[in-house]
């Protein structure tokens, strides 16, 4: 409707994606902090797995959006062709 | 529970974010509301893909994931009932067989599909009741909601309350049904995404899937260990879904036999909700064509089938990590609430001072607190604060870790807490805030439509202009978010209020698929036979109800209180067997009320609401692997491949 959720989706999380991976890679060395997630640097590893799921979000709504306005423009071209 | 949780800047701001996205999502969508249509309907122009995931997140509420964590700990893998039997079937049968009559007839609802099919009387019922529901619903969660802030982060309740609702009204006012669905979409992906990490930690912790299978089976031959049961099970009773059903009620945790568990549940409860409740189906109907609305439940069936894995499998973790008691987990107790402090403090003074016996001692304390506690503990703690008093706050949480009883609907939360760092914490609680927040506003959307188009427009008002209804959506937007606050209030205040409410939920859910199996595949049903079998068929759930008993309750609120005809080894076997009940009468009394009833609509009327009288929707165009048949037939047979592997 007007709005690609995808967008919105996209971007949300990768800002917060950037977010988490920032925080885990400053937090690195605070071995105590992830001790409650088994030793994984939690933060880090899926800050990173949120900032790809967000980026992918966005190049499907930025590629669909070429997609619409190609559209328009090759009916045009034809147009002219003929 | 010992301690609040404790949020971090970082975990504020993904707070802040989740915030600002949604109410952003509102305002970027204000422009396209241009009539009633775009409001109420999103003007029938959504993706399937989008409508899918809304129309399984709405149904996705928080309640559920905290209580299918709970149900995880409580039953085991037998959980997944609710939706390999108790949802994709339906959701199926939703698809290919009922949708091209909402989609395709003139209706805007539910109760309007009603309305074309039948008459006014059964619209007014089902739309009075839906409404109600829906607001009740509404207030429920965000009650539930405000509590939990309230618990864990030592939030103020009202502020939470108001200030939660403030965000939900804001977006759906500016951005109606669409705002409503693309948060949907949003909560779903932060549900899964906030959650999978814990549950893959949680995973890891226990041993694996084998490990924590056979943590489960000694769990399941001495469940008093974690104050389960006091009864005893089959190795297999927590980690095998029919095998312990197909052993009779007594077999399995839940205390529910095969035919009420299949009938109950699988048939009459489950496409009971998914075929006729608003809410979902509110969500198809948004769909930008029929094969769009065909293929929307579809979609949403395939995340729905493997979503026991994210939201049970915690609650079977959990029972295993207790069990094993490793790094001192526990079930979370239940909490005691400060006024109960104020019992129990002099109960374990007057014990100690008292010098009662053991067993006096427990009886005293228990009653105080008003749950079970562990005598052991009980019996410390008494003589340690006899010989020398101890201070409030050491006397308060040796009080609470005395508590036995178990708080299921903590489990969840234990495990956020005890594997979450700062960040991740954040992330899984705005997790559990997005879907309390999306739950008031997918009932409050369903709310408005069927307010305005049909109690309002239908009754009040007809033949306004359309921005006349849509000021009218508006206003009652915001007096559905008003009204949910009270019932809120309403709630928190009353706690018997809660379970009146889904009992009453109960009680007109169950017949209500009579009437629409009814409506849509047998054109000689006539409008006295569906109202008064209707009618009928909920008085019938009622007097189930007032005549039958859970073992182990006592008669009020529970039911039995007209007498004890018939006793059920458990509530959720009486609920099923209700169900069931419920159903029959409505199916029997619609059909015979309809044979010596005249038919009231000709055939041509009822085109596009019966099947018989409605021209098969055209598949031809699609490449034949793309069809709804064929899609739902591979769904099911998936579906029977997941039950056969966990059998």
């Amino acid at each position: 409707m007007g709005l690609d959720i995808r967008l919105p989706i996209g971007m949300m999380f990768t800002l917060i994606g950037l977010l988490l991976s920032i925080s885990g890679y400053m937090t690195k060395a605070d071995t105590a902090m992830y001790q409650c997630s088994l030793g994984i640097n939690i933060n880090l590893v899926w800050g990173v797995i949120l900032f790809a799921f967000g980026f992918v979000m966005l190049l499907l709504a930025l590629l669909a959006k070429s997609v619409k306005e190609d559209a328009p423009k090759s009916a045009e071209t034809a147009e002219v062709a003929r | 529970m010992p301690t609040n949780i404790h949020l971090s800047l970082v975990d504020y701001t993904i707070l802040a974010l989740y915030c600002a996205f949604v109410v952003g999502i509102g305002f970027a969508l204000k422009r396209y509301m241009k009539t009633s249509a775009d409001f109420f309907m999103s003007g029938r122009s959504i993706p399937a893909w989008v409508t899918g995931l809304a129309f399984l997140s709405a149904n996705l509420g928080a309640l559920e994931l905290v209580g299918m964590a709970a149900s995880g700990a409580k039953y085991g893998i037998a959980t997944a009932h609710f939706y390999w039997l108790g949802a994709i079937p339906a959701m199926v049968f939703l698809a290919v067989f009922m949708m091209p009559f909402y989609y395709g007839s003139k209706a805007r609802s539910v109760p309007e599909y009603l309305k074309l099919r039948f008459d006014e009387r059964i619209r007014c019922f089902n739309s009075l009741s839906f409404a109600v529901m829906t607001v009740f619903a509404s207030g429920i969660s965000m009650n539930a909601l405000a509590k939990l802030l309230n618990q864990l982060l030592g939030w103020n309740y009202d502020y939470s309350l108001w200030i939660c609702s403030a965000v939900v009204l804001a977006y759906v006012l500016k951005g109606g049904l669409t705002s409503a669905i693309y948060t949907e979409v949003l909560q779903f992906f932060m549900i899964v995404l906030g959650f999978a990490p814990v549950v893959y930690l949680g995973l890891k912790d226990v041993g694996g899937w084998k490990v924590l299978n056979s943590t489960l089976a000694h769990v399941a031959t001495d469940p008093d260990k974690l104050a389960l049961t006091s009864k005893v099970y089959a190795p297999d009773a927590w980690t095998s879904a029919w095998k312990p059903l197909l052993g009779g009620a007594s077999a399995n945790p839940m205390g529910v036999d095969l035919f009420a568990m299949i009938f109950g549940l699988g048939f009459v409860l489950s496409f009971g909700y998914w075929c006729t409740n608003f809410l979902v189906v509110q969500r198809a109907m948004a769909a930008k064509n029929m094969t769009a609305a065909r293929r929307t439940p579809l979609i949403a069936a395939v995340p729905k089938m493997l979503f026991p894995v994210l939201v049970i499998l915690p609650g079977m973790i959990a029972a295993g990590l207790a069990y094993t008691g490793k790094d001192n987990y526990r079930l979370p107790p239940r909490m005691i609430m400060s006024e109960a402090y104020a019992k129990a403090i002099p109960a374990v003074q007057q014990a100690g001072a008292q010098n009662l016996d053991a067993q006096a001692s427990l009886k005293l304390v228990g009653e105080a607190v008003g749950f079970k506690m562990n005598p052991e503990k009980v019996v410390a703690l008494v003589k340690e604060n006899a010989a020398k008093a101890m201070p409030e706050a050491a006397l308060k949480a040796r009080i609470q870790a005395a508590v036995s009883e178990n708080d299921y609907d903590g489990v969840i939360l234990s495990l956020v807490k005890k594997y979450c760092p700062p960040g991740m914490l954040g992330l899984a609680l705005t997790a559990l805030l997005a879907s309390f927040m999306s739950g008031m506003a997918g009932n409050v959307t369903a709310f408005n439509t069927v307010w305005t188009y049909d109690l309002y427009q239908a009754y009040l008002a007809p033949n306004k202009s359309d921005g006349h209804y849509m000021n009218m959506g508006r206003i009652i937007t915001v007096v559905g978010v008003l009204l949910s606050i009270a019932c809120a209030y309403f709630a928190s205040n009353y706690s018997n209020a809660m379970d009146i409410i889904q009992l009453v939920f109960g009680f007109v859910n169950a017949p209500l698929f009579a009437t629409f199996v009814l409506g849509m595949f047998w054109k000689r049903t006539t409008s006295h036979g569906a109202f008064f079998g209707l009618l009928g068929g909920t008085a019938g759930s009622m007097i189930f109800h007032a005549t039958t008993l859970a073992a182990g309750n006592v008669p009020g609120i529970k039911g039995g209180y007209l007498a004890v005809l018939a006793t059920f080894p458990s509530e959720m076997a009486q609920n099923f067997w209700l169900a069931s009940f419920a159903f029959g009468v409505c199916f029997l009394l619609t059909v015979v009320i309809t044979l010596v009833t005249k038919r009231t609509k000709v055939d041509e009327e009822l085109k596009g609401l019966v099947y018989s009288l409605t021209p098969k929707v055209a598949d031809e165009g699609q490449a034949w692997y793309a069809r709804p048949a064929f899609l739902g037939c591979v769904l099911l047979a998936v579906c029977v491949l997941m039950n056969i592997l966990f059998c």
